[in-house]
C-alpha cells in the first residue's frame, strides 16, 4: 500500500461514450470466424433433404443411388433416425410457445412444405449436395391449408400456458365500446393485412459439430441462446448437460431467427453422434425459408374521439397464423391502450392453425404489426377531425398506463414529439393531403408513435480479478451484432473503476455464467445487470481480502465507505488509503478473485409500474405522381429508452429498425402460392430487402430518460423500438402524399398509380 | 426426377491448379464444381470471404480477381486457374489497416459484420473503376451488397469519407 | 450442382466442335446465370466448356462502315463503359447499368446476356409444373402469382418474361446477331433472335444447340442526342424490371423524324411495336402523341390475376420515357424515373 497523489480525478465513465465495437478489427479483417468457419479437420458434410409436398406420408424413401456413389457416407431419415428422446417436451428450448414442438424424423408424417425429412452426409459440401437429389422419395398426398385469409373464419384463441408471461393475452374489455364508438362524432377503422415475412439474416444457418467421443460434443453453431442450444442437445440426444458444449463466437444476423434452435443444428449433431465424425451442416438461402418466420396477420381496428380530440373507444383485433403443433403468438393488440388512455376498450387476439411450420420471433415481434394499425388508425382519425396527427397524439397523452391502471417507470414520449418534430421540421406540413410537391412528385409527411416493452430477465456473470489486475467478465450472451460485447465491457469498466483497456468480456459459450437468449431488447438490462451484480459481489471480497491484511487500514471500513477507481479500491473519507488491485492480488497469493452471481428483476417493485421504451417517428416521402414509385427520402426516429449506454452502437440499432421499416412498409413479403402450399421467392433476389440505393437520409434522436426503476441500469433496449413507430409514419406519409390510405404491407408502388 | 436427362452420373476427376491470393501463389487440386467461395472457405481456410446465398443475390461473397470485383459463388475455381485474386484477408498492407476498414469501423458500418467483408471488397473494386461521383452514384454502384442489419448509411458514409480523401488527393 | 467434366477451348472452332457433340456439352462465359441454375438443378451439364480462353470475340470494335461490333465475350460492364458506347450509344450504357449488379456486370458477358433465362418463380422451383423447364407439366404462373409475369405475347403455354435489360436497348437499336455454327456463319436481326412461348416455351430463343453468338452488331446511328432508359422494379436497384422501356428518338426542329420504343419485363422478348413507331413518325414530340403511342403499343395486352397494374404501368412509363429521352441529362442512376 502506498500513498497516492492528491487530485484523484475519476476516470470519465465508459458508460455512455461512443465507443467503436470492439470487434471491429475482426470484422473488417475477415478474421472473426462464424459458426460454419471452424475448419476443423476430418470433416463431413451434411446436406437436409426437405420434404416437396405440404402435407402426408412418406411412403417409401430410397437412398441406394446416393449411397452408391463414393464419397457418400449415409443418408439419414425417419426409418433408420437413432433411438431419441421420445417425449415432446424434450424437444421445448427455452423460447417454445404452447403446443408439441417439431420433432425431426421422428416419423413418416409431413406437416409442412419444406419440411426437414432426411440428411445426406458426405465427404464434400458438393457432393452432398448432388447425392441428395438421387435420393427417391414417394408420398402419399393429403389435403392442406396454408391460407389465412381464407380460413379465417377458422379463428380460435390460443392456449395459455408459460408463455403468457412474456406475452400476455390482450387485456379484458372495459367499459362499454361498442355503445361507445356508436355515439363518437368521430369513428376510424381499417382492415389490415400483413404477409408472412422472414429473417433472412445474410449468414445462413449453420452448425459444425466437433465430435469429441464418449457422448461429448463441442458444437459451433448459429444462434441466439447458447445455454438454449446446450439444453436442447443434451436434452434431445441425451447426452448429459455438461458433456455439450455450444460455441456461438459471432452471429452474422438473426433477428429472432435463432432464438429457437434450428434443425441444421439437429441434424449435426446427429451425424456426428452417430458417425462419430466431425459434421457441417449449412442451409441453403432456399431453406431459410423453410423454418420460423412471422405470421401472417389481419387487423381489424375501430376508434372512436369525441368532439373535444379525445379518443374514448378502442376496439383492436388480431388474427395470426400459427401452426398445427404450437400455438405461436405475439402481443399485437394490448399497445393501443398503453399509448391513448380511452374509457372504452375491446381487444382480441385469435389464432388460425394451419399447415406451416410454427412461426417465430422476428424484430419487433408483434408491436410492429399492431401499431401499424393503431397508428394509422389513429393518423385517419386526426384527418377526420382536421386535427394536426402530432397534436391529437399530444391531446391523447397518457400519464400513465391505462390498460393496468399503473405509472410508468418512465416516459418521455412528450419529449420525443417535440425533438423529432423540430428537428425533421414538421411545422413546415401542410395540413393538406397531395398538397406538398416536388416537379412530378408527391410529398407527404407522416409521423406516429412507438412503444415496446422493457424487459429483464434473469441472467449471471462471472467477473474476476486477474493475476494481472485488470477485469475479465464473461457470460454465455451472444452478439448477434447488437453490439454486445463493447457494451458490457463498458459497463463492466465502469462497475470496477477501470479503463475499457483493463477489461475483457468474453462470451458466446455455454460453458460460461449463465444467460437467456439474446431478443426482446432484453439483452443489456438482463445481462448488464448481471453484470453489475458479479462487480458488486467482487467488490465485497476484494475488501473482505483487504481487511485480511496484515495493518490494513480497511480493517473498518464498510463497503459504502470505499470507491473503485483508477484500478484501486480508495477510502472515500481518506483518499489516501487506497489499494490496487494488482496488490489485492499479490496479497492473494497471486491467485484471481472471482464472483459469479446472479440478477433477478426486482418482480414486486416492478409490479407497481408499467416499464416501456417510447418512439416518435416522422417520416417524408416521395411518391411519383404518375408511376407511384416510392421513396423515403428523409426520416426522424426520436427514442426515449432510458440509459443509452453507447451511442454510437445504439444508434445503429435504430437505424437498423428504421431500415427494417421500410423493409416492412414497402419491401419484404414471402409469397406464398397456396395450391402448392409452399412460399414462391425463397431467396434473397425475389424476398426483396433494401438496397443501399433505397435508403435517403435517416436521422436518430436519443431523448435523455432517467429510470431509476426499471433496473439497476436505467436501460430498456434499443433493439426493437426502431422498428416500431417508422412503419406506420411511411403508410401515413404515403397517405398525405397520395391521398390514399393502404392498409397492406408492403404497400405496391402501383397501388398508388 | 430433376436428374432424369444425366444417364450415367459423370465422376470428374480433381484439377490441378494454380491462384495467385493475397500475393501468394496456391497451388491445390479441386473437381470442377468447386464454387471459387468455396474453394477459398473450404480449401484454403479464407473463411473472411462470406457466403450468404450462394446464387449472387447478395454480395457478401464478392472478392476482387484481376482487378475487378466479381462474385465468387458464381464462378468456379477451376475457372480462374492462374488469375491474381484478393479477399479481405489481404486488403491491409503489412498489418496495417486499408482506410476503408478504419473509416467502417469508425462509421459503425457494420453489426452483425457477415456482409462487411464483401461490402468493403466491393467498395474498393467500386473505386477502382472510378465511375461512382456522387452519393447517389455510390449507393446504385454499391447495391449489390446488402446489409440485414441496416448499417446502409454507415457503410455510405464510410466510402464517402475514403472516396472524397482520394480525390483530394 | 451435378458432377459434371471442364474442359478449356481456345478457339471458336474448338468450341463448336465441342457443343456439336450434343446437349450434356454446356459452354459457360461469365457463368452468373449458368451456375445459378446449375445450382438449382434447373440445369445440368455433363461438360461444361469454358470459352473464356479464347481470344477473339472479348473486345468492342468499331467496324469500317461505322457499325460497332460488341464481341459476344466481352463482359457486360466493359460493353457498358467503351468510350464509344458512351459517347455514341448511351441508351446502351444506361440499360446495361440498370441490370443487375457491378459485380455480376464484370462477369457477365454479352452473349450470356442474350441467352439468360427467365426468372419466373415457377420455373426456378423445380417441384413445381413449368413447360418451360418441363415441357408438356403445365404453366403454374398462369392460374398463380404472377405479378412479374407477361401480359404481351403470351401462350397458354408459357407468361414468362424474359429479364433482360441490356437486350432492350439492343432491340430499340435495331442490333443484329453474329452467330457462328457448323455451317458457316449467320446474321439475325435482333427482333428475331428471341422467340415467343407459343407451344415450344423451352425454347428461348433462335440459337441452335451447336451455334455460338460471336458478336453483336449495332448500327452507326446511336440515338445520342435523345434517349433514355426507364426501369420500374419492387425496389430502386438488384432486381428485375416490372416494366422497362428504351427510348431512342431522332427530332428535327421539335418534330420525330425516327422513334424506337422497346420494352422490357412485359414478354417473353423485348417488345417492340412498328405500328407505334410510325404513327410518331413526323409528329410532335409531345406527351399527347406518346400517349398516343403508348395506346397503340399496349393495344394487344393481356394481363392475370396479379398483374393487370402492368397495362396501365407500361402506358405511363412509355410517356415519361420518351419525356425523359428529350432531356436526357435528367436520368437516375439505376434507371430511376426523373423529372
Amino acid at each position: 500500500m502506498s500513498t497516492m497523489e492528491k487530485n484523484y480525478k475519476p476516470e470519465q465513465p465508459a458508460v455512455g461514450q461512443s465507443i467503436s465495437r470492439l470487434e471491429g478489427y475482426e470484422k473488417v479483417t475477415g478474421a472473426a470466424r462464424y459458426a460454419g468457419e471452424f475448419n476443423v479437420s476430418d470433416l463431413l458434410y451434411g446436406y437436409v433433404i426437405n420434404s416437396t409436398i405440404t402435407k402426408g406420408k412418406i411412403i417409401s424413401i430410397n437412398t441406394e443411388k446416393a449411397e452408391a456413389i463414393p464419397g457418400v457416407v449415409k443418408v439419414f431419415h425417419h426409418k433408420n433416425r437413432p433411438s431419441l428422446a421420445w417425449f415432446s417436451m424434450q424437444y421445448a428450448d427455452m423460447d417454445a410457445p404452447p403446443g408439441s414442438p417439431f420433432q425431426p424424423l421422428a416419423d413418416h408424417k409431413i406437416k409442412y412444405n419444406g419440411q426437414p425429412i432426411a440428411l445426406l452426409v458426405a465427404e464434400s459440401f458438393e457432393l452432398a449436395r448432388y447425392a441428395a437429389t438421387l435420393v427417391e422419395i414417394t408420398y402419399e398426398q393429403e389435403d392442406f391449408k396454408t391460407d389465412l385469409i381464407a380460413n379465417i373464419t377458422e379463428a380460435r384463441a390460443p392456449k395459455g400456458g408459460l408463455a403468457t408471461f412474456l406475452k400476455p393475452p390482450p387485456p379484458k374489455p372495459v367499459g362499454n365500446f361498442e355503445k361507445a364508438y356508436e355515439n363518437s362524432p368521430f369513428q376510424a377503422s381499417g382492415k389490415f393485412v400483413h404477409g408472412t415475412e422472414h429473417h433472412n439474416p445474410i449468414e445462413l444457418f449453420t452448425t459444425t459439430t466437433v465430435y469429441k467421443g464418449k457422448g461429448k460434443v463441442t458444437i459451433y453453431d448459429k444462434t441466439q441462446g447458447t445455454v438454449n442450444c446446450q439444453l436442447y442437445v443434451a436434452n434431445v440426444f441425451g447426452l448429459h448437460f455438461k458433456d455439450v458444449r455450444v460455441i456461438s463466437p459471432y452471429v452474422g444476423g438473426a433477428f429472432g431467427s435463432g432464438l429457437r434452435p434450428q434443425y441444421q443444428l439437429f441434424f449435426s449433431v446427429l451425424a456426428a453422434l452417430e458417425l462419430k465424425r466431425n459434421v457441417r451442416v449449412t442451409l441453403d438461402r432456399h431453406q431459410m425459408f423453410t423454418f420460423g418466420h412471422r405470421p401472417p396477420t389481419v387487423q381489424f381496428t375501430r376508434f372512436g374521439a369525441s368532439a373535444d380530440g379525445k379518443v374514448n373507444a378502442l376496439n383492436h383485433e388480431a388474427i395470426a397464423e400459427t401452426s398445427r403443433f404450437e400455438d405461436y403468438t405475439e402481443v399485437v393488440v394490448n399497445w393501443s391502450h398503453m399509448l391513448y388512455p380511452a374509457k372504452n376498450t375491446l381487444f382480441k387476439y385469435n389464432l388460425v392453425p394451419l399447415d406451416v411450420f410454427s412461426p417465430l420471433d422476428m424484430r419487433a415481434p408483434g408491436g410492429s404489426t399492431g401499431l401499424h394499425a393503431i397508428e394509422s388508425t389513429m393518423d385517419d382519425l386526426a384527418y377526420q377531425m382536421k386535427i394536426d396527427p402530432l397534436e391529437f397524439r399530444l391531446i391523447n397523452y397518457a400519464e400513465q398506463d391505462e390498460s393496468v391502471g399503473r405509472p410508468y417507470s418512465s416516459k418521455e414520449l412528450r419529449q420525443c414529439y417535440l425533438q423529432g418534430a423540430e428537428q425533421f421540421g414538421w411545422n413546415k406540413r401542410n395540413p393538406e393531403p397531395r398538397s406538398m410537391r416536388r416537379g412530378n412528385k408527391l410529398v407527404g409527411y407522416g409521423m406516429a408513435t412507438g412503444i415496446w416493452e422493457a424487459m429483464q430477465l434473469p441472467a449471471r456473470a462471472s467477473a474476476t480479478i486477474t493475476t494481472e489486475g485488470k477485469l475479465h467478465v464473461n457470460s454465455a450472451v451472444t452478439d448477434i451484432g447488437t453490439g454486445t460485447l463493447t457494451v458490457m465491457s463498458q459497463i463492466a469498466a465502469d462497475e470496477m473503476g477501470l479503463h475499457m483497456d483493463d477489461v475483457t468480456f468474453t462470451y458466446g459459450d455455454s460453458k460460461m455464467a449463465f444467460a437467456p437468449i439474446q431478443g426482446g431488447s432484453f439483452t443489456v438490462s438482463s445481462v448488464g445487470s448481471a453484470i453489475k451484480a458479479a462487480c458488486n459481489a467482487l467488490k465485497k471480497k476484494i475488501l473482505k481480502k483487504a481487511k485480511s491484511i496484515g495493518n490494513s487500514p480497511f480493517k473498518r471500513v464498510k463497503i459504502d465507505e470505499v470507491i473503485f477507481a483508477d484500478r484501486k479500491m480508495i477510502s472515500i473519507d481518506n483518499p489516501a488509503v487506497f489499494i490496487s488491485y494488482s496488490d489485492i492480488i499479490a496479497a492473494n497469493g497471486h491467485k484471481v478473485i472471482k464472483s459469479v452471481n446472479f440478477a433477478m428483476p426486482k418482480v414486486f417493485k416492478l409490479k407497481k409500474y408499467s416499464r416501456a421504451a417510447h418512439s416518435a417517428a416522422f417520416v417524408e416521402v416521395e411518391v411519383d405522381e404518375e408511376l407511384g414509385i416510392i421513396n423515403v427520402t428523409r426520416a426522424v426516429t426520436a427514442v426515449a429508452a432510458g440509459k443509452i449506454i453507447n451511442p454510437k452502437t445504439a444508434r445503429s440499432q435504430i437505424l437498423g429498425g428504421m431500415i427494417w421499416s421500410i423493409s416492412k412498409a414497402l419491401r419484404e413479403e414471402s409469397i406464398t402460392d397456396h395450391r402448392f402450399g409452399k412460399y414462391m421467392n425463397m431467396n434473397i433476389a425475389e424476398y426483396h430487402i433494401p438496397v443501399h440505393a433505397d435508403i435517403h437520409d435517416l436521422q436518430v434522436i436519443f431523448v435523455e430518460e432517467k429510470d431509476d426503476i426499471v433496473n439497476e441500469l436505467g436501460t430498456k433496449g434499443v433493439g426493437e423500438i426502431g422498428l416500431a413507430a417508422m412503419p406506420p409514419a411511411i403508410a401515413n406519409a404515403i397517405f398525405h402524399a397520395t391521398g390514399k390510405r393502404v392498409n397492406q404491407f408492403p404497400i405496391h408502388f402501383d397501388t398508388l398509380m | 426426377m430433376i436428374t432424369e436427362n444425366i444417364s450415367t452420373p459423370v465422376i470428374s476427376h480433381k484439377k490441378k491448379l494454380s491462384l495467385t491470393i493475397n500475393g501468394e501463389v496456391k497451388t491445390l487440386e479441386v473437381k470442377p464444381w468447386v464454387s471459387l467461395l468455396d474453394c477459398l472457405r473450404e480449401h484454403l481456410d479464407l473463411t473472411g470471404t462470406k457466403k450468404g446465398c450462394d446464387h449472387g443475390q447478395c454480395g457478401a461473397c464478392t472478392v476482387i480477381v484481376d482487378g475487378k470485383r466479381i462474385l465468387s459463388c458464381l464462378t468456379l475455381a477451376v475457372m480462374k486457374d492462374g488469375a491474381s485474386i484478393t479477399t479481405i484477408e489481404g486488403i491491409g498492407k503489412d498489418g496495417e489497416l486499408h482506410p476503408l476498414q478504419k473509416a467502417f469501423i469508425d462509421h459503425d458500418a457494420f453489426q452483425c459484420g457477415y456482409c462487411t467483408p464483401g461490402q468493403i471488397c466491393s467498395a474498393i473494386g467500386m473505386i477502382a473503376e472510378g465511375k461512382a461521383k456522387t452519393r447517389t452514384e455510390v449507393k446504385e454502384l454499391m447495391s449489390g451488397n446488402l446489409c440485414r442489419c441496416g448499417a446502409n448509411t454507415n457503410i455510405i458514409d464510410a466510402i464517402m469519407e475514403v472516396q472524397e480523401g482520394l480525390t483530394n488527393e | 450442382m451435378n458432377d459434371f467434366n471442364y474442359t478449356r477451348v481456345y478457339s471458336m472452332d474448338e468450341a463448336l466442335a465441342n457443343v456439336s457433340l450434343g446437349k450434356g456439352h454446356r459452354v459457360i462465359a461469365g457463368g452468373t446465370n449458368l451456375i445459378d441454375l446449375m445450382k438449382y438443378f434447373i440445369t445440368t451439364a455433363d461438360e461444361l466448356v469454358d470459352i473464356n480462353p479464347i481470344s477473339e470475340h472479348q473486345t468492342i470494335e468499331e467496324l469500317p462502315d461505322g457499325r460497332l461490333r460488341l464481341g459476344a465475350f466481352a463482359t457486360n460492364a466493359d460493353t457498358a463503359y467503351h468510350p464509344l458506347v458512351e459517347s455514341r450509344y448511351p441508351l446502351l450504357n444506361r440499360a446495361i447499368l440498370a441490370g443487375a449488379s457491378a459485380q455480376i456486370r464484370n462477369m457477365a458477358t454479352n452473349g450470356g446476356n442474350l441467352l439468360q433465362r427467365t426468372r419466373c418463380y415457377y420455373f426456378y422451383d423445380i417441384n413445381t409444373p413449368c413447360n418451360k423447364r418441363e415441357p408438356g407439366t403445365g404453366c403454374s404462373a398462369i392460374n398463380g402469382y404472377n405479378r412479374t409475369m407477361a401480359i404481351m405475347g403470351t401462350s397458354e403455354h408459357c407468361i414468362a418474361v424474359f429479364p433482360s435489360d441490356m437486350c432492350v436497348a439492343l432491340a430499340a437499336l435495331d442490333a443484329v446477331v453474329n452467330i457462328v455454327g457448323p455451317e458457316g456463319t449467320r446474321q439475325l436481326p435482333f427482333a428475331d433472335f428471341h422467340r415467343l412461348p407459343g407451344n415450344t416455351p423451352h425454347i428461348d430463343n433462335n440459337l441452335m444447340d451447336n451455334e455460338l453468338i460471336s458478336s453483336i452488331d449495332l448500327p452507326e446511328k446511336g440515338f445520342s442526342s435523345s434517349y433514355s432508359y426507364l426501369k420500374l422494379r419492387d425496389r430502386n436497384s438488384y432486381a428485375f424490371a416490372l416494366v422497362s422501356v428504351a427510348t431512342a428518338l431522332d427530332l428535327e426542329h421539335g418534330l420525330i423524324k425516327e422513334a424506337r420504343i422497346a420494352l422490357g419485363g412485359l414478354a417473353h422478348k423485348p417488345w417492340r411495336v412498328q405500328e407505334a413507331e410510325d404513327f410518331l413518325k413526323g409528329k410532335q414530340a409531345s406527351k399527347t402523341n406518346f400517349e398516343a403511342a403508348a395506346d397503340l403499343i399496349l393495344q394487344g395486352a393481356k394481363s392475370f390475376e396479379f398483374n393487370a397494374f402492368k397495362i396501365e404501368l407500361a402506358k405511363r412509363a412509355i410517356v415519361r420515357n420518351c419525356m425523359m429521352a428529350l432531356d436526357p441529362d435528367t436520368q437516375q442512376p439505376g434507371a430511376q424515373p426523373s423529372l
